[in-house]
Parts: structure tokens; sequence; C-alpha cells
């Protein structure tokens, strides 16, 4: 496939993050037709802290999917040439948008927003002599004079630049929400404000401006005044960080020399699809094991038991380290079979995704089973059974919406697990492919940089901002979620 | 009682049979004893010979299941399955891949260390969690439980390797408290053991207190608890005399189990503050690719896993007098 000079390359957990993608998109539109099930979603965003955060996880998710459409780019075709080639670099849609950020490569260390290397080097004089001092960066500040006398008032200038594109990209995005809550009651606003206001563009501007009161004072059902401070701030920080990153390095450079901020972005992705395309894997297992057991008991049961007992026995971060280092042995065993660095990396992400899976389905299989029992003794049941409708019909028409509450608990619940897990696992070096970016790695890297006089701190604050605001937002929407389905705390 | 723990034994043996099965399938038929002795000998240029011989000095060179070389019972005995995975059942695990030492040694060596850091975490943690959910439970319904509870929710999203290495920053290498990591053996070692302890707790803070507070509050609006305070229990007494005895057994499903874990001691928190105990060994094994080390470890797991098991359920029969095991 070519178009636009590029081609078009789609990795394992790309292809499975799309398709996960496609399954929410189809959830939706299920949950949308569905009334009972609309209103307990609704139950979710009308809490402060779920929609906040849902926001914050959106923003989170965007910036994943965009990374994962991967393409090569195509080079200068010389004169002589006829056929195309394609850079051996893979490159995804997110580098492109943050623009020459990639590019910005320095020698080896430097501190946020600083011009100057970290460490000294031996530079030659003018005069022809050499000196031992903090050499100027090639990127970082490039664009300051000698004595940096002006980088306070360039950050100045470039800090209000940001506010004044985040004010326009957030007031437009508020008028339109206004706008479509406007039309929608469009009706009952009319004909109270119609007496007041005759004309068209009076009624549109007084019923748009009433909606906007509305909003702002937050006696809308959905607290959308909360959503949009917090797509404000959102929206804020982005431009804030945009407008920064052209000229310095906001979180400094790492050991040699990569942008320590465009690092931490690339690890969202890590993150998102160890936390997503793992519950992939495991839903399939857990759910069909733990509706058979319950379903259908005797000799069935007690297989499906005895293989999550045996799996659950042996101490998780062993299993997985094992498996994990029997599958890279066999990764290295088999070059063949991924020609480039990058699907190598993205195979073994993948291999722990599909372990951390097969290690994870144990929780959720148990508490369908428990479940499971309980609705099969029911008498609506009961009843499908002596009226003999399939097996199959039973399960799809009264167990599985009977459960779904508690799988979607467990996914979300699951979910900030398994980023912190990543972390871990890649820093016991039984993680992803040391060359993918992940906060794992960062962290990892950090331990070293820690104990370095005078203190390289940037890589680890980095990780941490990231990594924490992407699971506390995952934590609270869970408790939001969990609240909305099951306000009695069963699960 | 002895009856039951005898057949709960019976069953355990069905499932470490599992257990060795999958380590056997791992370690043996995905990756093949010359897959490993290439691993170890590293070098691109090795002979048919020195993988021969590396096989053969640790007895990896027999057949998988049936040595037919052999007559009568060396047929099954005299195979990797045999020498190298029943033999797991009898708890001897032979000697490492690497350097040829006795894993069984090794061991007896390193557990005191893990046991050191792993019991005094656990049980202090243990008394933390309580007593703050207890509070949280007391102060319900009042600003200073909302803000506790997102407090929890903060503590529980931040990874564990930022409070160690926060941890080991500001008490080590800035305020000079404690040193850095090591460990020495015997009385001296509490100097190593205090910050990985701490941190150990803090990070276990978030998650073990929210966990108490939800058992605590689904016994909390039980008819027994409304009696006690018709009748004038003081809340205090209400709370840790009524509500805490009869969270026990919640409380318990989630405890003994680990309890008899602690002797494999935590994989991260050794290697961080390099505490020569079964965590960092497993680790070390795991970086070298020493698989019967790693082998040793999954089995080992599995078998106090099993013990915490039956222990959970007897520890039942201490704290409710309905619970009978038959």
């Amino acid at each position: 496939m070519e178009f636009f000079d590029i081609k078009l390359v789609i990795l394992w957990t790309d292809g499975l993050l799309f398709l996960l993608t496609l399954l929410a998109l189809f959830a939706i539109i299920y949950i949308y037709r569905n009334p009972y099930l609309r209103c307990t979603w609704r139950e979710v965003f009308r809490s402060k802290i779920g929609i906040s955060a849902f926001v914050v996880l959106m923003a989170y998710i965007t910036t994943g999917l965009l990374d994962s459409f991967h393409f090569r780019m195509a080079l200068e075709t010389t004169a002589n040439q006829t056929e195309k080639h394609y850079s051996g670099e893979v490159t995804s849609l997110l580098d492109i948008i943050l623009g020459s950020l990639y590019q910005h490569q320095e020698k080896t260390y430097s501190a946020p927003f600083s011009a100057f290397q970290f460490t000294k080097e031996n530079t030659e004089q003018p005069d022809g002599t050499f000196q031992r001092q903090y050499p100027r960066l090639e990127y970082g500040g490039s664009h300051l004079n000698e004595e940096l006398s002006d980088k306070f008032a360039d950050i100045t200038h470039r800090t209000i630049v940001s506010i004044f594109w985040a004010l326009a990209i957030w007031g437009s995005i508020a008028v339109f929400l206004t706008f479509m809550m406007a039309r929608k009651n469009r009706d009952r606003l009319e004909s109270e404000l119609k007496p007041r206001f005759g004309k068209k563009l009076g009624l549109l501007v007084s019923s748009m401006a009433h909606t906007w009161r509305k909003i702002w004072t937050g006696s809308t059902d959905i607290p959308w005044n909360i959503a949009l401070i917090t797509t404000g701030i959102l929206i804020l920080s982005i431009s804030w960080f945009a407008q920064m990153a052209e000229g310095y390095h906001i979180f400094g450079t790492d050991k040699v020399g990569n942008d320590v901020f465009y690092l931490a972005i690339k690890s969202i992705r890590t993150g998102l699809i160890v936390g997503t395309v793992t519950t992939l894997i495991m839903l399939p297992l857990a759910i069909i094991l733990g509706i058979m057991a319950g379903y259908f008991r005797g000799w069935i049961d007690d297989v499906i038991q005895y293989l999550y007992t045996t799996l659950n026995s042996i101490p998780g971060v062993l299993l997985i380290a094992a498996a994990m280092l029997v599958l890279n042995v066999w990764i290295d065993n088999h070059p063949e079979q991924f020609p480039t660095a990058v699907e190598r990396a993205d195979i073994r992400l993948m291999s722990l995704c599909i372990i951390l899976g097969l290690t994870s389905w144990i929780g959720l299989c148990r508490l369908l089973r428990g479940e499971t029992l309980k609705l099969r003794e029911l008498g609506y049941v009961q009843a499908a059974q002596v009226f003999g409708v399939s097996h199959v019909q039973i399960i799809k028409r009264h167990f599985l919406p009977n459960l779904m509450h508690i799988v979607l608990i467990t996914v979300v619940l699951d979910f900030s697990f398994l980023v912190l897990a990543e972390a871990v696992l890649s820093y016991l070096g039984i993680g992803v492919d040391p060359t993918t970016a992940s906060w794992g790695n960062m962290i990892n890297a950090a331990r070293l940089e820690m104990a370095r006089e005078p203190v390289v701190w940037w890589s680890l604050i980095a990780a941490f901002v990231f990594m924490f605001g992407l699971v506390l937002a995952a934590n609270l929407f869970s408790d939001a979620v969990r609240r909305a389905f099951d306000p009695r705390g069963i699960s | 009682m002895f009856n039951y723990i005898l057949r709960r034994l019976a069953y355990a043996l069905p499932i470490l049979l599992g257990v060795n099965f999958i380590t056997f399938a791992l370690f043996f038929m995905v990756i093949t004893p010359d897959d490993m002795a290439r691993l170890h000998l590293g070098d691109k240029h090795i002979t048919q010979e020195q993988t021969k011989q590396w096989k053969h000095e640790r007895g990896y060179d027999r057949p998988l299941f049936i040595n037919s070389a052999h007559q009568d019972i060396e047929v099954i005995k005299d195979t990797i399955f045999y020498q190298k995975s029943v033999r797991l059942f009898f708890l001897d695990f032979g000697t490492s891949d690497a350097d040829r030492r006795d894993i069984n040694y090794d061991i007896s060596q390193r557990v005191w260390p893990s046991i050191a850091i792993a019991v005094p975490t656990f049980v202090v943690g243990l008394l933390v969690n309580i007593t703050m959910a207890m509070l949280l439970v007391f102060f319900r319904g009042t600003q200073l439980d909302t803000m506790a509870v997102v407090m929890t929710v903060i503590l529980m999203s931040i990874s564990s390797l930022f409070y160690i290495i926060a941890g080991q920053f500001l008490m080590s290498k800035l305020w000079h408290l404690t040193p850095i990591s090591g460990y020495e053996l015997g009385f001296d070692a509490w100097r190593f053991l205090i910050l990985p302890v701490v941190i150990g707790v803090i990070s276990g803070m978030g998650a073990g207190t929210r966990w108490y507070r939800s058992i605590f509050f689904e016994e909390i609006n039980r008819d027994y608890v409304r009696t006690a305070r018709a009748k004038g229990v003081p809340e205090l007494k209400v709370l840790f005399r009524h509500v805490l005895r009869n969270a026990m057994v919640p409380i318990l499903t989630g405890v003994v189990v680990v309890i008899p874990a602690l002797f494999m001691g935590s994989l991260i928190m050794e290697t961080f503050f390099a505490i020569p105990g079964l965590g960092s060994y497993t680790i070390e094994a795991i970086q070298s690719y020493d698989f019967a080390i790693v082998r040793s470890m999954v089995f080992l797991g599995s078998v106090l896993y099993i013990i915490g098991l039956v222990l959970t359920d007897i520890s039942y029969t201490w704290v409710d007098p309905r619970v009978r095991l038959s």
C-alpha cells in the first residue's frame, strides 16, 4: 500500500490495538442503543472525578493511537533511479506531529531547559587552544544569544503564545459544546426565550448564553463544566509543551542525548498496549472458562479449577520471568522471522502481553465461575433449560449480560495494575525490549543516574509524571465505573 | 483435622505435578539443552565437543522421558525428566547450571536475609494498614475520610519503583540516615533493613488500607453492630472488638496465603537494596539464564503457595468456631 509516498507498516501490536479500538466502537454503539446500559454509563459520567479522569484517559489513548500508525517514508529518488526506495526507519504519525523533536539529538545528558551540556568537554578555542568547558547544545536553546540574556524573555514569549493558542482552541471547543447542547434543547429553550427575543439571531445567541450559564454553574446533568476545565488544563499544558519543545529540551536529555520528553511521550503507547492488549488476550479465556465451569459443573468444572489452581500456585513474577526467558531465547534463535529491530522489539512487547494475559485471567475466571453458579439456580435460567433452549443461547441471553459488569470492572481495575507491572518487569529485565521506549526502561536507567554526582533527576521525574497521570486517571475512572455498575460493592 | 491435612496434601500432588509439567515443558521442550549450552558457553565458535561436555557435566545429555539404553527401572530413572523434575518432589534441587553450586545449600544460606526483610515488612504493613483502615471507618462520612481515600488512590497510583528510588535518594544520599544498600550477617543487619522495610510498608499502604476499609465497611452495617451500638458499646470498642473479629475471615483469606511465600523474599526490594536473599538469587538466575535455579524456585514457590492454602483453611477454625474442617 502506498500513498503520500509512504509505506504503511502494521506491527502485531498495532493490529491488535486497532482491533481493540474497533471493538470499543462497537461496544459504544451497543451501549448507546441499549437504554439500560446507557443509563448506567450516564451514572459514570455524572461523577465529577469520573468525567475528568475520562478526559485525561482519552488524551493518553489518542496519543497512543497516533503513535500506532507506523510507516516508512520514501527516500528521495535520484534522477537515474526509477524504483522507489523506502527508509529503513519506521516512523509513526505521532513522530510527524512532534515534528523535529525526535531528530533533536544531543551528545549526552543535559538538564531541562538548559542550553549547555551537562558534562564538560574539550573544546577548541578560536585561538587554537583547548579548554575544558560545558559546550553549548546543538538544539536545546541554540536560538539564544551568547550570554543567554534573552532566555527569560524567550520563555515568557513562548508561554504567552501558548496561552493564546490554548485559549483559542479551548474557546472553540466550549462554543461548539454549547451550540450542540443548545441545539439539543432547542424546543424548550425557544419556548422559554421567544417572548423576549423574537429575532432568529438573537434567539440563537441568547439560547447559547443561557446554555453556557447552565454549563458553567454546573447545573447540567453531566458535569460539563468539570470536563471543560480538565480539557482546558490539558490543552494549556499541551500547547505550552509544544511551544517549549521547539526550542528547549523540556525534560532534558538522557545519556545518549535523546530528548526525555519525547521518550516519555513514546512510552505512552507501550503502557497502553500492555494495559489493553493483555486484556484482549485474557478476556476470552476468562469468560469462556469461567462460564463453562460454573454452568456445566461436574468434570468440566474440576478440570478448569485444576488448571487455574495449578497456574495460580506458581508465583506470578516467576512464571512471567520463566516464560519471558524462554521466549527471548526462542526469538534470539529465530532471527530470520524478525528482520528489523522494530519488529523484534514489537514481538517482545507482544509476547509480554500474551504472557501477562495467560497469567492474569485467573482472578476474573474465578469471579465469573462463582457468579455463574449463583445465576444458574435462578428461576428464569431453569425455565429456559426446561423449555429446551440450547446452552449457547442460554449463555448468550441470560449469562453474558448479567456478568458483563464484573468483566468491565475487572478490566478497568486491571489496567492500572498492568501499567505498573510493565515498569517493574522492564526494570527486572524481563519486560519490554531495551530499545522500546517505556517508563520501566526510563526508571531502570534513572537508577544509575540518581547515583551520579550531581544527580540526573529529570528522566525519573518525566517517567513519574507521565506514568502517574495515566495510572491515577485509570484508578479514578475505575472507581467511578465500579460505583455505577456495582453500587453495593460485590466485586 | 489430621485427616483433613492429609487429604489436602493428597490434593496438592496433582497440582504440583502440573507445575512440574509446565516448568519441564518450558525449560526442556521449548528450550532444548543444546540451546542452554550455547547460551552458557556464550561464544559463537563453540565445538560440538564443548556443548557435549557441558551437557554431560550437568546431566542434560540423557533422553527426555525414556532411556532405551537401559533395562528395568533405569529406563525411567536415567532420564532428564526423572533426574531434573521428579527429584524436585523430594526438594532435591541439584546443582546450578552456571557454576554447578549446590542449590539446596544456597537456598539454606539465602533464606535468612529474605526472612529478615520480608517478615517485618509484612507484619508492620499489616498492622499499619488495619489501623489506618479502622481509623477511616471510625471517621467515615467526614472530610478526613474523603481526603484519606483520595490519598490512598494517589499512593496506589505511584509505582513501587519510585518509592524505592526516592526513599534511597532522600534517606541515604541526602540525609545520610541509613546505608543505601547492602547487608551484614548477624544482629547488625537492622541498619540495612530499616529502609527497605519502611519503603515496603509505605508502598503497600494505599492498596492495603483501601482493601481493609472495604472489608470493614461491609461489616459495619450488619445487625450485630447496630445491636452493640444500641446496647451502648463505645464506637472504638465496636470497631476493634466486634467488627475486627467478624472481618477476620476475609482478612485471613488474603493474608495467610502469602505467609509461606515470605520465604521467597521480594524480587524488587532485594535487588534494589543488594540483600543476598532468595529474591535476588532468583533475579540473578534469570539474568544469567540459569534455568536450574529458576526451575527450583518455581517449584519451591508452588509448594509454599499450597502450604499457604492449607494454613488458610486451618486458620479459619481459629477465628470462627462455626468453621469445621472435615
